[in-house]
């Protein structure tokens, strides 16, 4: 008893480290309140996996009407989702757009970061500012001049069959990249910052090269930011609706987020399949968000609060 | 070997100089050549593809161009688009006052509930995980997948609510109604991404000086005003930039839901329609844009120089 009082007074967060407080009532309405709050957020996702296990005629008209029980569950309208609407191939689209895009993102950026991280010159602060203002620009504001640049540009047929930028994965590409790396620099560079100067000063008596300083030392510490930013990256690029939506004009080009607003008219007359086909989508984000999700809090960290 | 020869020149230069100095001569000509490359093809692609646009659009909101023929045939009109936006383009001002509706309801609901949910589940309890995963998983989906899940519960007769409370309401369809269905789902999504923030500040703030106010005698909620909150500054500057840059990006779910219009019109819809729609008003549409532009760089620059303002200093 006599040693359990000081604890107690030091304060309940040794406690909570722990994760063995005893049941108070203050944390019982703490986890039920929490666990409300959760499935209501997860609620509307639930529901629409509920809707999308149900068959058409159970739920529309007056069969049961969509607020009912009972009836038919079965996977028919994930399957139907991915026949008819020929989901194989816009994710065939989707993956031909984000890998390419994830790794030059991640290449040029890094040495953006690494040239402004690592060494001081003049202008050094600004073309960091360039690079973090670009990507904050709502993508609304450049759509005329790249459109029509875009038109301009000539391909060749090989690398694209409409012969310009406009309506080819390049396009896609070349734009995630260039507005991508705005943000990718700005987190990396911070991340960069925090190495220890000492690291290249060292090799730098041994008479490393600029590029061996990066390749060697620098890149090789970046693996945890990395993991961190190309789960976001991917996110954002496979999620992309705006740029998908303008520069790709060919229906069959299009990458699965907007191949889905146009099968949607085409083929989706009912609910059940939307809801089906919208988790279908859903599937690679949500994989690779848990699949990474340790990783991918440490480089908020690195992100957020260093800024 | 010409390069190790010099340096003890140069500590003559004075205090501030020897680190820049020193670091430039130690540069072989292939070494510059290098990290020009590296510094120079990232900003070249990103400058020309985003600044470079991004100032056309101002040139063009000058002029009047229906996009047909080649950049001869724009009738340069001063600001003459401008004058029409504000006086006479009926979806303007509709589309500026959803805009900040949508800032209000993120920025006054979204984020404190985001913050809120971030300090209770910093307490980390048991099971915080799985709170943490369930708040956050709709930012990981596209906006554009948000407008089809919500559709299931706002439909006018196939949707969940009309169907449990046997309530006609058309959700989505009334124009008085649907910019704030719309933003329940919008909500939805920022307060899981708002969350995240925060739980990543919270985690870096130093868990000592939160003791140390507690064992002050200080209550959990003033620790948290006093303590906590001031040390989550940099956190703020970042939360509050988030949010108002995606208040105003906001467009994949009102384009999926109605392209739009009909009570759904925002800044971002108004100037794809006019660069996409059958009218082709190229000079109109970056008008728009410009607006857009120069509402987002104020924040954008009084973002910057906040931020890069300590680092100058340091």
């Amino acid at each position: 008893m006599g040693v359990e009082t000081p604890a107690r007074t030091r304060g309940s967060s040794a406690e909570r480290r722990e994760g063995k407080a005893p049941l108070r009532p203050a944390r019982v309405v703490l986890q039920v309140f929490l666990a409300v709050t959760s499935l209501v957020w997860l609620f509307p996702l639930l529901y629409a996996v509920y809707t999308a296990l149900r068959p058409y005629q159970d739920t529309a008209g007056n069969a049961r009407g969509y607020f009912s029980l009972g009836g038919h569950y079965n996977f028919k309208n994930f399957t139907d989702a991915w026949t008819q609407a020929d989901f194989p191939h816009y994710f065939v689209n989707t993956l031909i757009v984000t890998a390419p895009s994830l790794v030059l993102i991640l290449i040029l950026s890094s040495m953006v970061a690494f040239g402004l991280s690592r060494f001081n010159f003049k202008g050094n602060l600004l073309l960091l500012m360039i690079f973090t203002a670009g990507n904050l620009l709502p993508q609304q504001v450049l759509i005329t001049p790249l459109y029509r640049l875009y038109i301009k540009v000539p391909l060749p047929g090989w690398m694209s069959d409409s012969g310009t930028l406009y309506d080819s994965y390049w396009g896609l590409i070349l734009i995630h990249v260039a507005f991508q790396i705005g943000f990718c620099t700005f987190v990396l560079s911070n991340y960069m910052k925090t190495l220890p100067h000492e690291l290249t000063e060292a090799a730098l008596v041994d008479g490393a090269s600029v590029w061996r300083q990066y390749y060697q030392i620098v890149l090789p510490l970046c693996r945890a930011p990395f993991a961190a930013l190309a789960t976001l990256e991917f996110t954002w690029i496979y999620n992309d609706f705006f740029w998908a939506t303008v520069l790709v004009q060919s229906g069959d080009k299009k990458p699965i987020t907007s191949a889905l607003a146009n099968l949607h008219g085409q083929y989706f007359t009912n609910n059940n399949l939307i809801a089906a086909a919208s988790l279908l989508t859903a599937i690679p984000t949500l994989i690779v968000y848990f699949a990474l999700q340790r990783q991918f809090i440490g480089g908020l960290t690195v992100g957020a609060t260093k800024g | 070997m010409a390069t190790s020869t010099q340096q003890p020149a140069a500590p003559t230069a004075g205090a501030p100089a020897p680190r820049r100095r020193r670091g430039s001569r130690r540069f072989s000509g292939r070494d510059k050549l290098v990290l020009g490359l590296m510094l120079g093809v990232p900003t070249v692609l990103h400058v020309a593809l985003v600044w470079l646009p991004a100032v056309l659009s101002v040139v063009l909101s000058f002029g009047k161009w229906d996009g047909i023929g080649g950049v001869s045939s724009i009738k340069w009109v001063g600001a003459d688009n401008y004058h029409q936006i504000a006086t006479n383009y009926p979806p303007f001002w509709p589309a500026v006052h959803h805009n900040l509706y949508w800032l209000g309801v993120l920025l006054l609901i979204g984020t404190p509930l985001g913050l809120f949910f971030a300090i209770l589940l910093d307490k980390e309890l048991k099971g915080s995980r799985f709170y943490q995963s369930a708040l956050y998983t709709p930012v990981v989906l596209s906006l554009a997948l948000v407008g089809f899940i919500w559709t299931l519960i706002y439909s006018n007769d196939q949707g969940l609510i009309n169907n449990a409370f046997g309530s006609h309401v058309d959700w989505l369809g009334n124009p008085k109604v649907n910019i704030w269905a719309v933003l329940v789902a919008a909500t939805w999504k920022h307060v899981g991404y708002i969350m995240v923030l925060y739980l990543a500040g919270l985690k870096s703030v130093d868990t000592s000086i939160k003791e140390a106010s507690s064992i002050d005698g200080a209550t959990e909620v003033q620790t948290f005003r006093y303590v906590v909150f001031p040390a989550l500054r940099p956190v703020n500057v970042v939360v509050l930039v988030v949010t108002v840059i995606e208040s105003l990006r906001a467009f994949d779910i009102v384009y999926i839901l109605n392209g739009g219009t009909n009570g759904l019109e925002l800044l971002s819809v108004l100037i794809t329609q006019n660069i996409l729609g059958e009218a082709s008003r190229l000079g109109f549409g970056s008008a728009i844009a410009v607006i857009l532009l120069v509402i987002s760089l104020t924040f954008i620059i009084t973002y910057l120089v906040n931020t890069f303002r300590r680092e100058a200093e340091s």
